[in-house]
């Protein structure tokens, strides 16, 4: 009996259309296709959902339109009224990322959200962002987010590099947290869809326990683009309002 | 590990920063806007629709109390109509009450003065008689011719006397 398990396999990118830009390879790859799926997807959902615009909605419009006010909520609660201006941003990032993880559950699918470059570069955009917004808003202030209130001077010395680490390690747990619970839900997926492959009737044990981890990688897929979405929120709050 | 194969990096950012650029705007011009719509309508059109029956339950309740108004009106519109009438109506029975008692007066003293008229004929009848009476009786007594002034003055004075 051949036991071939290749659980990383699913990750490889693979060029679809070849494309280069001087000496760049940007070839629309399966990675980019299931990004441009997830964004048709959601504008699908949002526009094409609510084009009757009724008062009592349908399922589409409904789902529309939770999202829309959990998302709403979500910066209402944890920023206030001034993150309102960055809720598209935010809304955009749920979705997408949400999509991104559920995208890739759907067997022969691809989960991009799996890819580390992916998760950092969203994640260095919300770091990023966010420090932009917090110095404009509040100019040299913001350096006062790094000096905790009521800490005696001795012991600044040691919390605010502690404060400075926290802060820029953000972009990386950040990134790293989507990144590893989706690499570490679909290797275990594989791995024991491999098993049941190939272990005959045996394997009914594997495939039992895959259909189990299926719906936990659902609740995965959704709580991963919430605890994503709320950080972002988090970080938005400390550089508009400074704790 | 394919995750960290650096030669895939670049289109995977190519096509991140494509697709959700992409998406942003989307979602940012079109989408958003026309999901907070549909929800700030049906706020709208509910909270009209509470005004609206706000409005209506007061213009119900004004039209309720215009309606009492009319109604204690009318009721002391009644009620004075009805006392007017019964002071009238009083008024009127005295004043026939008086005229009655008048008119019954009048007959009263008109009877009275027939009586008193009438007394007084009888009474000179009486003494006229009674001046015969006693002259004829004078005359068969005392056997001659009695004058009659003399006679008269005497019964005057007895009548006077016992009457």
């Amino acid at each position: 009996m051949a036991l071939e398990l290749h659980p990383l396999e699913q990750f490889v990118i693979k060029p679809i259309v070849p494309m280069h830009i001087g000496n760049l390879d940007v070839s629309f790859t399966n990675s980019a296709l299931l990004m441009t799926i997830a964004v048709l997807l959601i504008s699908a959902l949002v526009i094409v959902g609510t084009r009757r615009e009724e008062l009592v909605p349908g399922r589409v419009q409904s789902l529309s339109e939770i999202a829309y006010e959990f998302i709403g909520n979500m910066i209402d609660e944890t920023v206030g009224e001034e993150g309102r201006q960055y809720f598209p941003f935010v809304f955009s990032l749920f979705m997408f990322i949400l999509f991104g993880n559920l995208l890739g559950l759907i067997p022969y699918g691809y989960t991009f959200t799996g890819q580390i470059i992916v998760t950092f570069a969203l994640a260095a955009v919300v770091f990023t962002g966010v420090t932009l917004i917090g110095i404009w808003r509040n100019g040299w202030k913001f350096l006062t987010f790094f000096v905790p209130h009521g800490v005696p001077v001795v012991l600044l010395v040691l919390l605010v590099p502690i404060e400075l680490l926290s802060y820029f390690i953000r972009p990386f747990t950040l990134s790293i947290r989507l990144f590893a619970n989706m690499l570490a839900g679909h290797t275990m997926l594989a791995i024991f869809g491999g098993f049941a492959a190939s272990i005959g009737i045996l394997g009914l044990l594997p495939l039992g326990l895959d259909v189990l981890i299926f719906f936990l990688e659902l609740l995965v897929a959704v709580l991963q683009a919430y605890v994503f979405t709320i950080l972002t929120c988090l970080y938005l709050n400390d550089a508009i309002n400074l704790h | 590990m394919p995750q960290l194969d650096l030669a895939t990096f670049p289109t995977q950012l190519v096509w991140l920063a494509v697709t959700f650029i992409a998406l942003y705007l989307v979602m940012a011009l079109v989408g958003l806007p026309r999901v907070g719509g549909i929800i700030a309508k049906r706020r709208d059109r509910i909270t009209g629709d509470l005004d609206k029956a706000q409005r209506m339950k007061a213009e119900a309740e004004a039209v309720i109390a215009a309606y009492e108004r009319a109604l204690a009106e009318a009721r002391t519109k009644a009620q004075q109509a009805l006392r007017e009438t019964a002071e009238r109506l009083a008024a009127e029975a005295t004043e026939q009450q008086r005229k009655l008692a008048e008119s019954l007066n009048a007959e009263i003293a008109k009877a009275e003065r027939r009586i008193a008229e009438a007394k007084a004929s009888a009474l000179k009848g009486m003494h006229d008689l009674a001046t015969e009476v006693a002259q004829v009786a004078a005359a068969k007594l005392a056997g001659g011719a009695v004058e009659a002034a003399r006679v008269k003055a005497a019964v005057e004075a007895v009548l006077r006397e016992r009457v």
